[in-house]
């Protein structure tokens, strides 16, 4: 168990000391350090400019968690509404269709003239670019269930309601975890985008700054704490969704442990 | 093991026997069957075998009100007149387990899905009797094809429905675990009125009180002697090497 856990965690610190390794070269070879700063004095600034960077990162933090959670909710309460009724689909699917249809990045700054430049717009940017493939891959699960199990419903005397939520709903997990997994590296670029737009904290408006007085080393550092935020939020929410659904085999082959014995 | 069966009547008018009638099912021009009838005896067995398409597989959805087409019809009455469609229980082709429920919520599922109260007690009771009763906190996909269809077997049970319409419940297994699994389907329901739509002529053999062909198009049903002895019948004896020819030939005849 140890073991097993403990491989794929020496093999991604292997890979990244790979990349920093490479990146230490690049500077030896000559880059210009405005260009490209050494990653020890990125290191240097990450330590120094802390308590600037935890300030901002948890103003990001806060978009992107408030955008995921409004995106997931209203997604996957757009696509059971879309399921349960089924003469609402030719209004609101070329609608939902149009909201993807729409660059976020185009449509930003009036969602900070509308939104304001607090966290508000941020939120609403990062809801935006998540919404639709929430929405899509959860509706996309409740549309493919085994119609075998809906006929053996039926049989029973199941209510569309019951049908909805106790077998088209746990059938639709599988599909609807896809689209969490890439909604929590998609809700990072909507929090992003809307700092650069206009704002006053966060981790896009540090790194604006930064560029702005050639602080490449702060870039970096502040760059670097994104990653590590949109990583956590990544293996947070697989987790979950593996938690959600205990009955799942695992594809990478890491957990196979099944009501305690292994399969 | 031989496990005794109840005297079955072959009189179609003893009470407690169901009626389908005026069966009809068309796709467009095409008319699979019109105006099909038969009895089914209560207590028992019946086997439905035909070519595929020949709409024995829509038959028994009609009979279980599932949705066919737009242009199908069928009446199912017995002397009480009450209505049949909410006291039937249904077997698919899968084992139709919901991998997300544990064994024992499978094998409750009727009672979740009416919002009623579920009765574990009896859940169990019933996985006591497939031989299941270790595997009841298990998620379906950690047991065996045979395992898992006693699952569904107790499931259906569970329904406590007079009528039990399955259709090919056992395809998927293999030969050896389909003559296990027939032995305890006879003898679980054995109280129940069964339809059984089956591909196999052995499966029909072993365990149809009443062997209904359908062939023909539009399809009509003709009635087939079963080999002598109450199922399940043991697979491997002359009679039902003979009535094993005899289907075969039935099923393969083109009809006019």
């Amino acid at each position: 168990m140890i073991r097993s856990l403990l491989l794929p965690a020496m093999r991604l610190v292997l890979a990244t000391a790979l990349l920093v390794g490479l990146w230490q070269l690049v500077v030896l070879m000559g880059a210009p350090r405005y260009m490209l700063p050494a990653p020890s004095s990125v290191v240097q600034t990450l330590v120094a400019q802390s308590a600037l960077l935890w300030h901002h990162a948890l103003v990001t933090l806060g978009e992107i968690v408030a955008g995921f959670l409004c995106g997931t909710l209203l997604g996957i309460g757009t696509a059971l509404i879309l399921s349960r009724w089924a003469f609402l689909r030719s209004t609101v699917l070329p609608l939902l269709l149009l909201t993807q249809a729409i660059p976020v990045f185009a449509i930003a700054p009036l969602l900070v003239l509308w939104f304001g430049y607090g966290p508000g717009s941020k939120v609403v940017m990062a809801t935006l670019i998540i919404y639709f493939p929430i929405a899509s891959t959860c509706y996309d699960g409740l549309r493919q269930t085994q119609p075998g199990w809906l006929d053996l419903a039926a049989t029973m005397g199941a209510s569309a309601n019951r049908r909805l939520f106790y077998i088209r709903l746990p059938a639709a997990l599988p599909s609807l975890a896809s689209g969490l997994r890439m909604a929590a590296t998609a809700a990072p670029i909507g929090a992003i985008i809307g700092e650069w737009v206009g704002s006053s904290a966060g981790l896009g408006y540090l790194m604006l700054q930064a560029n702005g007085r050639m602080q490449t080393d702060l870039m970096f550092a502040a760059l670097i704490v994104l990653l590590v935020i949109t990583i956590t939020l990544y293996f947070t929410v697989d987790r979950l969704c593996r938690l959600a659904m205990p009955w799942q085999p695992d594809r990478t082959g890491r957990q196979t442990l099944i009501n305690g014995e292994k399969i | 093991m031989q496990h005794s069966r109840h005297k079955v009547s072959t009189d179609a008018h003893a009470p407690g026997a169901l009626h389908v009638q005026n069966a009809r099912l068309a796709f467009g021009e095409r008319v699979l069957f019109d105006d099909i009838s038969l009895s089914l005896p209560s207590a028992s067995w019946s086997c439905l075998l035909g070519r595929s398409g020949c709409g024995k597989s829509s038959l028994l959805r009609l009979m279980a009100g599932l949705e066919v087409s737009n242009d199908a019809q069928l009446t199912l009455e017995d002397a009480s007149q009450r209505p049949w469609r909410q006291r039937i229980a249904w077997m698919g082709q899968q084992d139709l387990l919901l991998p997300w429920r544990r064994v024992i919520d499978n094998v409750q599922l009727g009672s979740t899905m009416r919002g009623e109260r579920s009765d574990p007690e009896r859940a169990m009771a019933l996985l006591e009797r497939t031989g299941l009763d270790w595997a009841a906190r298990r998620y379906p996909q950690t047991l065996s094809g045979g395992e898992r269809a006693r699952v569904a077997l107790a499931r259906t049970l569970y329904e406590q429905a007079p009528l039990v319409l399955m259709d090919e419940p056992f395809a998927a297994l293999d030969a050896l675990t389909r003559l296990d699994i027939h032995e305890r389907a006879c003898e679980l329901l054995a109280d129940r009125m069964v339809v059984m739509v089956t591909h196999d002529p052995i499966e029909a053999l072993r365990l149809g009180d009443q062997l209904l062909v359908m062939r023909g198009s539009p399809a009509r049903i003709e009635h087939f002697a079963p080999p002598e002895g109450t199922p399940p019948r043991h697979p491997a004896t002359d009679s039902m090497s003979r009535h094993h020819d005899d289907l075969l030939k039935a099923l393969t005849e083109q009809t006019a």
